[in-house]
């Protein structure tokens, strides 16, 4: 076993130190790997990174309530008569004698994406006095918060970055209705970070939906507090509504928003690394050819078919291991922890940050191995196959 | 003397598609320990193949092969890749060094095979380059040294395990005139004085003087035997 180790060793070092002779396949096959491995961390970051940001906006103390039924918030509607008795449900938490809950409007304006001046969908939220409380992480940056009852918005930083017309200061008509741009808020990693925010009443006039809302956000005492009024919901008749914690809905919209591009991510990846493992098998099997001459000598001598065999195996995996770490350093240096915007469950552009986290960074380092281990193993029973006979060696 | 090796009724036949080619019918010989033997024949006489046969790198297709008094040809794989690196030092035509190791590295490569410390390998590498006159050229690689240094190097990587019997494949055929004399020296030398027993495929007759017999193989038998001046 000592003298296989050794014969390994022997036949791994002289194929490695030679990888320079096969320069151009040996790189080919290097970037061919990293090609794949970088698609593959661009949407899986992508995914993760949207995943993230979705998920991040959601408290479990927090209910958000919409019609029974209704996927998203744009399809929902409550009204305000809904509202009230809600508000009036136990385990609300209440700031003196209010209630802390949230009738919200969502609607659609046009914005224009800074990097292709192009139109893109807005998602322009109409919040209650208590709207700001509801969300933990919410903070004016620029700027003050709108006054009830004027048209006065705040825009997420999130949204300021990927889109234009929205500076703060700015007046601007959205509708036929001038508003001013009074402040920019800052809701890290949520999905906030990229809405409009103004007064509700205000919204509902000037958006003609008066008295309608579609969701409403209720601070409960505790999580055990929502699944409280979950059933207070279900108990009263008057209110055909459904009651999720905010986790639980943006953990739905993100397996919604997700699912399609870990499904892309996947099939883009397996084909590139279908492609990568072909240049892979290729530059191997060169490599055999190639050295067919010394490992005929080397299995004359005496050295075992395993030598041939792992020796082939391990540059084809050094090769690869090599172009999956080119393929990490790509994926770092060009979109780890950049910002982009896509558009969301609502139809509405939403801004998120490319994310890899460790699983992504090991499913590439898997991926890469495979590609190594396939690319290497039938060019090794190749090598492990060259006849140990004369005329061979003396090609 | 005794026999090293001693080759009974062997029979070796190649299929070429429907076609069936004999290069051996009922070939004997019998090598004697300590002998230095050249085989000499036209192209397609069966030289190579029957260096292939003694060597463990082919299988006879009826007959036996016995080296030592052990028939070889009833190993396997496995058993003849090991005999061959305890039994059997070769000598190519185009040295067949590797071209990323030192010569030191490549003398070293059979005793890889073994259990030897790497300070014993060490020591036998140096001694194996010293009788070949190459001590002071341990650290060059085979693109830095003369054909002629190249081949002694392949001599020193050929008897460095200590084997008993050299196979050599026209191991002048690269080399000037002047250059192949200093290596069948050493040929003569390892058989003389180490008591090496060496078979030598040649198609140079002045090459197959420096050998004690001189056998011509032709169409799959020995015609010619005779001793060498």
């Amino acid at each position: 076993m000592a003298s296989l180790f050794k014969q390994v060793g022997a036949v791994t070092s002289m194929n490695v130190r030679s990888i320079p002779q096969r320069a151009a396949m040996s790189i080919a096959s290097i970037v061919a790997v990293a090609l794949a491995i970088s698609v593959l961390l661009f949407f899986l970051a992508l995914s993760h990174g949207l995943s993230q940001t979705v998920e991040g906006s959601g408290s479990n103390d927090v209910a958000i309530v919409l019609r029974d039924g209704a996927g998203a918030e744009l399809n929902s509607v409550v009204t305000r008569d809904q509202l009230n008795i809600i508000a009036q449900a136990p385990g609300v938490v209440h700031r003196g004698q209010t209630p802390m809950v949230s009738g919200e409007l969502l609607v659609i304006v046009d914005g224009k994406k800074r990097s292709t001046n192009t139109n893109a969908n807005m998602p322009f939220r109409g919040i209650g006095p208590e709207g700001l409380a509801l969300r933990h992480n919410v903070h004016i940056v620029q700027g003050r918060m709108f006054r009830p009852g004027t048209n006065e918005i705040v825009v997420g930083a999130g949204l300021l970055r990927e889109f234009s017309g929205f500076e703060f200061g700015r007046t601007i008509r959205l509708r036929g209705t001038t508003w001013q741009v009074v402040g920019v808020f800052e809701a890290p990693g949520t999905v906030f970070d990229s809405e409009l925010w103004a007064d509700v009443a205000v919204t509902q006039s000037l958006f003609n939906r008066p008295n309608v809302f579609q969701t409403m956000r209720v601070q409960m005492t505790s999580p055990a507090a929502v699944q409280s009024l979950k059933r207070f919901v279900h108990d009263d008749p008057r209110l055909q509504l459904q009651v999720l914690s905010e986790r639980e809905y943006y953990a739905q919209q993100a397996s919604q928003s997700t699912n399609g591009f870990t499904i892309i991510a996947w099939f883009l990846g397996v084909v590139m690394a279908i492609g990568a493992l072909a240049g892979a098998l290729n530059t191997m099997y060169a490599s055999v050819a190639a050295r067919s001459a010394e490992i005929a000598t080397l299995r004359i001598i005496g050295f075992s078919g395993y030598a041939a065999f792992f020796g082939t195996m391990v540059e084809a995996l050094m090769l690869s291991a090599l172009g999956g770490v080119l393929g990490l350093v790509i994926a770092f240096i060009a979109f780890n922890g950049r910002t982009t915007s896509t558009l969301s469950s609502g139809f509405t552009q939403l801004v998120f940050k490319f994310e890899l986290s460790p699983g992504i960074v090991i499913s590439a380092v898997v991926v890469a191995i495979i590609i190594g281990v396939f690319g290497g193993f039938l060019p090794g029973i190749r090598a492990a196959r060259v006849r140990p006979q004369l005329e061979l060696a003396a090609q | 003397m005794t026999d090293l090796i001693r080759l009974t009724d062997v029979e070796k036949t190649y299929t070429r598609g429907k076609e069936k080619i004999a290069i051996f019918e009922r070939l004997s010989m019998h090598i004697p320990q300590g002998d230095f033997i050249a085989i000499m024949g036209p192209s397609g006489s069966g030289k190579t193949t029957l260096l292939n046969l003694l060597g463990g790198t082919d299988r006879v297709t009826r007959g036996q092969i016995e080296f030592d008094g052990k028939r070889i040809d009833k190993m396997n794989e496995g058993q003849l890749t090991n005999w061959r690196a305890q039994n059997v030092g070769f000598i190519f035509q185009f040295y067949n060094l590797m071209p990323i190791l030192t010569a030191a590295q490549n003398v070293e490569l059979p005793l890889l095979l073994t259990n030897l410390s790497q300070s014993k390998r060490r020591e036998n590498v140096k001694t194996a380059l010293n009788i070949v006159g190459l001590s002071d050229r341990a650290r060059h690689k085979p693109r830095e040294m003369s054909g002629g240094q190249q081949q002694r190097v392949a001599i020193a990587r050929a008897i460095v395990a200590d084997p008993k019997l050299l196979l050599c494949d026209e191991p002048t055929g690269d080399l000037d005139r002047t250059t192949a004399d200093e290596v069948l020296g050493t040929l003569q030398l390892l058989n003389r004085d180490l008591g090496k027993t060496i078979v030598m495929v040649t198609h140079d007759a002045a090459a197959a003087k420096f050998a004690k017999r001189i056998l011509h193989l032709d169409k799959g038998h020995f015609n010619e035997q005779e001793l060498a001046a």
